[in-house]
C-alpha cells in the first residue's frame, strides 16, 4: 500500500476545509430547478389519480382545453407511442414480474397520486385551474395496502402478470444447513420486525423542464437528478429510442435526494416528451403534496426472524423470510434493494455460520417504495442488531458481550460471510476498537450502575447498541452487473482533468451531489495531490455534455469511487508533469521527482518547475520532450475490485416517560469508522444529519395508507420529519482503518448514520423497558405505543 | 386534489378597520388575512377559495398589547410579540409560556392571536387557556362592536360565534387574583407542534385552601373542555398529590367524542389530557403560593 507515503506529500486531504459551494448556496446565487425560466416557457399540472385502485374507462378533457391560458391537454393514450420505464434493476437470478410507469398511465391506475392526465398552460396556476376541468370516469377496485394481506389468498390482483401479487421470490443462502443449525441451537428467538415506510421528503421536491429542437431532433432536459448520465441513458435507449447523442441531460444544483432522486421517473420523460409535442419549452415542479404521495418511499418491509445461538450467545445461525412493499408499481432500482442491498448484508459484523434469507418482493395498493439513504442496509442492520439484543436478552446475558463473542475478528479480513455476499468480500475491520471507545465515551459500567439506581425508583433508562457494518463504494460491474446482482448496467466511474495554460484545474465527475460537498473533497485531493491553491480547481458536474459518463451520487459511492478516479487521474498528470518537468531542467526523467506542486532533481528541490510554469510549457508546447503530446490533461476510469465496509458502534441512551410514554433521548454516541476521512466537517455533516434521520424512524416518522389506499400522512403536519431541536449534541468520533479496496484509503460516509442509528435507539428503549419483560416492540416508538406496551405489560 | 397553488383571488390591503369591515360586508366571499399561518396553507391547498383577502396589516394599532388591570391583546399581535411582552410576562406568565412554544419560529413571528382563535383549530393552544383564564374577545362588524366570553365565542372544529363579515380586533385576559397561579402544560405533535392533548390550569389558594379551580383540556375535544368536576374536587383542597391525582381522575368525563388520528387514539389523548391535568394543577398551585 502507498497510501501512507502519499499522504505524507498532501496536505488538504484530511483537513476540514470550508466548503467551496457554501457562498453561492448561502447567499442565494445557486440556481435550483424552479430557478430555471426559459425563454417561452410553459408550465405543466399533472392529474392525479384519487383512487388507490381503479379501471379508467375514459377521461373528457374537452373543459380544461377551453380554459383560458391553457395551451394542451393530454391523456396517457396521447403517449401510447412511448413503452412503459425501464425497471434497471431486477432482483438477480430470479424472475421478475415488471410493471412500471407510463408516461401517463392508459387504463388502470394501482396507487393514489398516478399520474392520468396533464396540462400545459400559460402560467403553473393556469395549469391547476384546468386540472380541476378534466373529467374522468374511475371504476374503483378492491384495494390491499397490507404486505401480507397482498400475498394472502383471495386479496385483490393489481397487475394480471403477478400473480399473488409477487413481483420476485428471491432467497440466498443455505436454507438446509440453516435449518438444521437451528434444530441444534441451544435457544432459538423468533421475531416478527416491521421496518415501516418512510416519506424522504428532501427539502427540494422534484422537477424537470426541457426544450426540443426539431431541426436536430435534440432535447435538453434539466431534472432534479443524483445521476443525469443514467436519465440520459434510460430515456434515450430505452423510452426514446434515441442515440444518446440526441439527448442533453442536466442537473443544477440539487436540494437534497435521499436517494429520491435516483429514479427515472415518468414526469421527466413526459416533460421531454410534451416539449416536442407543444413546440416550446416546458417546465413542471412538484408540490410537497406530489411529493409525498408520487416519489418514492422507503424501507417497509415485514420480516420474520429466527436466530440460533449457543448457551454462552454465539449465534450459530440467522433465518428470515421478510416480505418487501414494493408498492403499486415498480420504481426504477425497487427489486434491487430488498435483495442484493439487504440479504448480502445479513451476517451484520458478525460471524454467523448458517444464514439464510427469503425476500418476496410484493406490489400493494401503495406509493413506490425503493432505496431511500442506506438503501436496504438499514433493514439489514435493524434485523441483525435486533437480532443479536433478542439473544442476549433470552439468555439474560449483556448484549456487549454477544456482541464481542460474535465479531469478526480483525485477522479474519477479508472475510466472506457465510458466502451470501455473491463472491464479494468484507474488505477491512477492526469492530472492537470502535465498540471500546464508545463504551469508554458513555462510561458503561457507570450507566449500568445509574440505570439500577434509576430502576429502583421506578424510572426507566436504558442504552442501545448498534455495531453495525455497511457496504459501501458500489461496485465492481463485474459483479453487479452480472446475472447474480441483476443490476443492468455496470459502476465505475470517470475523471476527466484539466490543467490550463496558468495551472488552474478543471475538473469533471460524473457523481452528482446533492448537498454532500463533492466540489470541495474534490478540489482538495486535487489541489493536494498538484500541489496548488484550492482556489485553482473548479469542479464541473451535473451535466451530461461535461463528463464522458457516470453512474451518480449515490450508496456512498462518490469519493470511493469517483474520488479514486479523480485520484488516478493525478497520478497520470503527475507523471506526464515529471517528465515535461525533466525536460525544462535537463535532467533525466528518472532523477526527477514531482513533489509539493514542484518538478525537481531529487536532493535538489531548490531548483524547480512550478505546476504552473509546466502547465504553461505543456500548453504553449515551444519545447516539450521528445514525442509528448502538448496539454497537461488526463481521462481516466475507475473501476473498483470490491465494494468497501465501513463499521462502528452507535449508542443510544434514553430515559422513558413511563405515565406518558414519551422517549427522551439523553444521549447519542457515535464511533463510525469510514476509512481514510478526506474532509471530517464534511463527515461529520453527513454523518449528524444520517442519524437524525435513523432516529426519526425509531421515534417519529411513519408513512400510512389507511385501508382505502389514502395517504394519511400526506403533508409536513402529520408527518414528523426531524427537527433540530429534538436531538441532543451528537457525540461523534471516529476510527480509521483504511481499506485496501481503492488507493485513497476511503470507504464511503454519506449513510452510515441512517443505517447504524435506528436499532441503536430501539434497543436502547426496550433496554429501559426491560425490566416490565417487555422484548420488541415496533417502530416508530411514539408515546401511544410505548404507554400501550407498559400498560400491557403492567396488566 | 394534489395542488399547493392557489386559486385566483382579488386582494385589497386597506389602511383602516372601517375600511375593512366595509371591504368584508361588499363581499361576502371574502376572508380576511392576519398574519397567513393557516389561511395561506388553506389557499394552497385549495381548501379555502376566496373571491378576495382583505389583508389587516396596514391597519395601524390592532397589534398593540396593553395591561391596565386586566390584559389587552390587539388582534393581529403575533405569538413572539406575546411571548416577549413584558407586562405579559409578569402578569400572565402562563399565557407568554404558551406564545413561546406555539408552532414554530416563522408561525410565531408571522402568526397572530386574532387570527389563530379566529380559525379554531381544535389544536391550536391559544383557546384552551383562553377559556381557562376566563377571557372575552372583542369582534367588530357590520352591526357595530360586540364582546363575547372565550366560552361563547369558540363553537366546535374551526368553528366560533363570529358572523359572516365580523373581525375580532382584541382579545381581554382579566387580571390573576391574588394566590391565583396557571399554568399550561402541551403534548405536542412531532410534525405539526400543535397540540395533542394539553391543559390549563387555573387555581387560587388563600390560606393554604383552593378557593377556585379551573381546568380546561384542548387537543382533545372541539372546543376544548372544562374538567369541570375536577375543578370541583380541587375547590378546598391543598393541592396535595393525592387531591391532585383524585381531581386528575375526574377530567375524562368532561372528554366525551375524543379525538383520534393516525398520530394518537382517542383513548390515548384522553390518558394524556389526565396526566398534563396533573402536572399543569400541581404547576398552577406552585405559582399561586409564589
Amino acid at each position: 500500500m502507498t497510501v501512507t507515503e502519499e499522504r505524507q506529500t498532501t496536505t488538504l486531504v484530511g483537513e476540514s476545509v470550508k466548503r467551496v459551494e457554501d457562498a453561492r448556496l448561502i447567499t442565494g446565487e445557486a440556481k435550483y430547478l424552479d430557478d430555471l425560466n426559459l425563454p417561452g416557457m410553459a408550465h405543466v399540472a399533472i392529474l392525479r389519480s384519487p383512487y388507490a385502485h381503479a379501471r379508467i374507462n375514459g377521461i373528457d378533457t374537452s373543459k380544461a382545453a377551453e380554459h383560458p391560458g391553457v395551451i394542451a391537454v393530454y391523456t396517457g393514450k396521447d403517449f401510447e407511442d412511448l413503452p412503459a420505464l425501464p425497471c434497471a434493476w431486477q432482483a438477480g437470478g430470479v424472475e421478475n414480474f415488471v410493471n412500471t410507469p407510463r408516461v401517463l398511465e392508459i387504463d388502470r391506475v394501482t396507487f393514489t397520486g398516478a399520474a392520468v392526465a396533464v396540462v400545459v398552460a400559460e402560467t403553473k396556476y393556469a395549469a391547476e385551474d384546468a386540472l380541476g376541468l378534466i373529467e374522468v370516469d374511475y371504476e374503483p377496485l378492491d384495494v390491499v395496502v397490507d404486505v401480507e394481506a397482498a400475498v394472502a389468498e383471495g386479496a385483490p390482483q393489481i397487475h394480471e402478470n403477478a400473480p399473488g401479487n409477487i413481483v420476485m421470490d428471491w432467497s440466498i443462502g443455505d436454507a438446509g444447513a440453516t435449518d438444521k443449525a437451528l434444530g441444534e441451537a441451544d435457544v432459538v428467538v423468533k421475531e416478527r420486525l416491521v421496518n415501516q415506510r418512510l416519506i424522504p421528503t428532501p427539502m427540494e421536491g422534484r422537477g424537470a423542464a426541457a426544450t426540443y429542437e426539431p431541426s436536430t431532433g435534440e432535447y435538453t432536459v434539466w431534472m432534479t437528478s443524483q445521476d443525469p448520465h443514467i436519465m440520459r441513458l434510460l430515456m434515450t435507449a430505452f423510452v426514446f429510442g434515441i442515440p444518446e447523442t440526441k439527448m442533453r441531460c442536466i442537473a443544477l444544483h440539487v436540494g437534497g435526494g435521499f436517494g429520491t432522486k435516483i429514479f427515472l421517473y415518468h414526469e421527466y420523460v413526459l416533460i421531454a416528451a410534451l416539449a416536442q409535442k407543444v413546440g416550446r419549452p416546458v417546465k413542471w415542479m412538484e408540490t410537497r403534496r406530489e411529493n409525498y404521495v408520487a416519489t418514492t418511499h422507503g424501507r417497509d418491509h415485514v420480516a420474520y426472524l429466527e436466530v440460533g445461538a449457543k448457551r454462552d450467545g454465539t449465534i450459530t445461525a440467522l433465518k428470515t423470510k421478510t416480505y418487501a412493499n414494493l408498492g403499486g408499481i415498480l420504481s426504477t432500482i425497487a427489486p434491487g434493494i430488498p435483495t442484493t442491498l439487504y440479504g448480502r448484508m445479513l451476517s451484520g459484523a458478525y460471524r454467523i455460520p448458517n444464514i439464510s434469507c427469503q425476500v418476496l418482493g410484493v406490489y400493494t395498493n401503495t406509493g413506490m417504495v425503493d432505496a431511500y439513504r442506506g438503501a436496504g442496509r438499514p433493514e439489514a442492520t435493524y434485523l441483525v442488531e435486533r437480532a443479536v439484543d433478542l439473544v442476549a436478552a433470552e439468555l439474560g446475558l449483556d448484549p456487549v458481550d454477544v456482541r464481542r463473542r460474535n465479531f469478526i475478528p480483525p485477522d479474519a479480513f477479508p472475510y466472506d460471510p457465510a458466502g451470501i455476499l455473491n463472491g464479494l468480500e468484507y474488505d477491512t475491520g477492526d469492530y472492537e476498537k470502535a465498540l471500546d471507545r464508545a463504551l469508554e465515551i458513555v462510561d458503561y459500567e457507570g450507566f449500568r450502575r445509574e440505570q439500577e439506581a434509576a430502576r429502583k425508583q421506578g424510572r426507566y433508562r436504558g442504552i442501545g447498541f448498534s455495531t453495525y457494518v455497511e457496504i459501501c463504494g458500489a461496485a465492481p460491474s463485474a459483479w453487479i452487473g452480472t446475472v447474480g446482482e441483476g443490476w443492468g448496467a455496470s459502476m465505475w466511474e470517470s475523471a476527466m482533468i484539466r490543467v490550463h495554460l496558468t495551472g488552474k484545474a478543471v475538473v469533471t465527475i460524473g457523481t452528482q451531489p446533492q448537498g454532500q460537498g463533492h466540489a470541495t473533497t474534490v478540489s482538495q485531493i486535487v489541489a493536494s495531490e498538484l500541489g496548488i491553491p484550492i482556489e485553482d480547481v473548479t469542479v464541473e458536474l451535473g451535466d451530461t455534455l461535461n463528463a464522458p459518463f457516470g453512474y451518480g451520487t449515490y450508496a456512498s459511492r462518490s469519493a470511493a469511487v469517483g474520488g479514486v478516479a479523480v485520484y488516478n487521474s493525478l497520478q497520470k498528470i503527475k507523471a506526464k508533469a515529471r517528465r515535461i518537468g525533466a525536460h525544462m531542467l535537463e535532467a533525466d526523467v528518472e532523477d526527477v521527482e514531482f513533489a509539493d506542486g514542484k518538478a525537481f532533481v531529487k536532493g535538489a528541490p531548490d531548483t524547480a518547475k512550478t505546476i504552473q510554469e509546466i502547465a504553461g510549457a505543456a500548453a504553449l508546447a515551444y519545447d516539450l520532450p521528445e514525442g509528448e503530446e502538448p496539454f497537461l490533461d488526463d481521462t481516466t476510469y475507475y473501476d473498483p475490485p470490491n465494494c468497501t465496509f465501513p463499521f462502528g458502534t452507535h449508542i443510544a441512551v434514553v430515559e422513558i416517560d413511563a405515565e406518558t410514554g414519551e422517549v427522551s433521548l439523553e444521549r447519542y454516541i457515535a464511533v463510525d469508522d469510514v476509512g481514510k476521512v478526506i474532509n471530517p466537517m464534511i463527515v461529520d455533516g453527513q454523518v449528524h444529519g444520517g442519524i437524525a434521520q435513523g432516529i426519526a424512524q425509531a421515534l417519529w416518522e411513519s408513512g400510512v395508507y389507511d385501508e382505502d389506499g389514502q395517504l394519511r400522512t400526506s403533508s409536513l403536519m402529520n408527518y414528523a420529519v426531524p427537527k433540530a431541536e429534538f436531538f441532543p449534541p451528537f457525540e461523534v468520533e471516529r476510527t480509521e482503518t483504511p481499506t485496501d479496496v481503492n488507493p485513497l484509503g476511503v470507504k464511503g460516509a454519506g449513510e452510515t448514520g441512517t443505517i447504524a442509528s435506528t436499532p441503536a435507539v430501539v434497543n436502547a428503549v426496550v433496554d429501559a423497558l426491560m425490566p416490565l419483560g417487555i422484548r420488541h416492540l415496533d417502530m416508530p416508538l411514539t408515546p401511544e405505543r410505548v404507554w400501550q406496551a407498559i400498560e400491557q405489560a403492567k396488566a | 386534489m394534489y395542488t399547493m397553488r392557489p386559486a385566483e383571488f382579488d386582494y385589497h390591503a386597506p389602511t383602516s378597520l372601517e375600511e375593512a369591515l366595509t371591504l368584508l360586508a361588499e363581499d361576502e366571499g371574502s376572508r380576511p388575512l392576519a398574519g397567513g399561518q393557516s389561511l395561506i396553507p388553506l389557499l394552497k391547498l385549495r381548501l379555502a377559495l376566496p373571491s378576495a383577502l382583505v389583508d389587516l396589516r396596514r391597519i395601524p394599532g390592532l397589534d398593540e398589547i396593553s395591561a391596565n388591570g386586566g390584559l389587552t391583546l390587539g388582534a393581529r399581535a403575533t405569538h413572539r410579540s406575546v411571548a416577549e411582552s413584558d407586562a405579559v410576562r409578569s402578569g400572565w406568565p402562563a399565557l407568554a409560556e404558551l406564545a413561546a412554544q406555539l408552532g414554530d419560529p416563522q408561525v410565531r413571528n408571522c402568526g397572530t392571536i386574532g387570527g389563530s382563535i379566529s380559525h379554531a383549530d381544535p389544536a391550536a393552544d391559544y383557546p384552551t387557556m383562553l377559556k381557562a383564564l376566563g377571557a372575552t374577545v372583542t369582534a367588530k362588524g357590520p352591526d357595530g362592536e360586540r364582546t363575547l366570553a372565550a366560552d361563547d365565542f369558540f363553537q366546535g372544529v374551526f368553528a366560533t360565534a363570529l358572523e359572516t363579515g365580523e373581525l375580532v380586533t382584541s382579545v381581554t385576559v382579566p387580571a390573576l387574583a391574588a394566590g391565583t397561579g396557571a399554568a399550561y402544560v402541551k403534548h405536542r405533535h412531532p410534525a405539526s407542534f400543535y397540540a395533542v392533548a394539553a391543559v390549563a390550569a387555573v387555581v387560587s389558594v388563600e390560606d393554604g385552601a383552593c378557593t377556585d379551580a379551573r381546568v380546561t383540556v384542548g387537543g382533545v375535544t372541539a372546543p376544548p373542555a372544562h374538567a369541570e368536576a375536577a375543578a370541583e374536587a380541587l375547590r378546598g383542597s391543598s393541592g396535595s398529590e393525592e387531591e391532585i391525582a383524585a381531581a386528575v381522575a375526574q377530567v375524562p368525563e368532561a372528554l366525551t367524542g375524543a379525538r383520534g388520528d393516525t398520530y394518537a387514539s382517542g383513548e390515548y389523548r384522553t390518558h394524556l389530557a389526565k396526566v398534563l391535568a396533573g402536572r399543569a394543577i400541581a404547576a398552577a398551585f406552585e405559582r399561586a403560593a409564589a
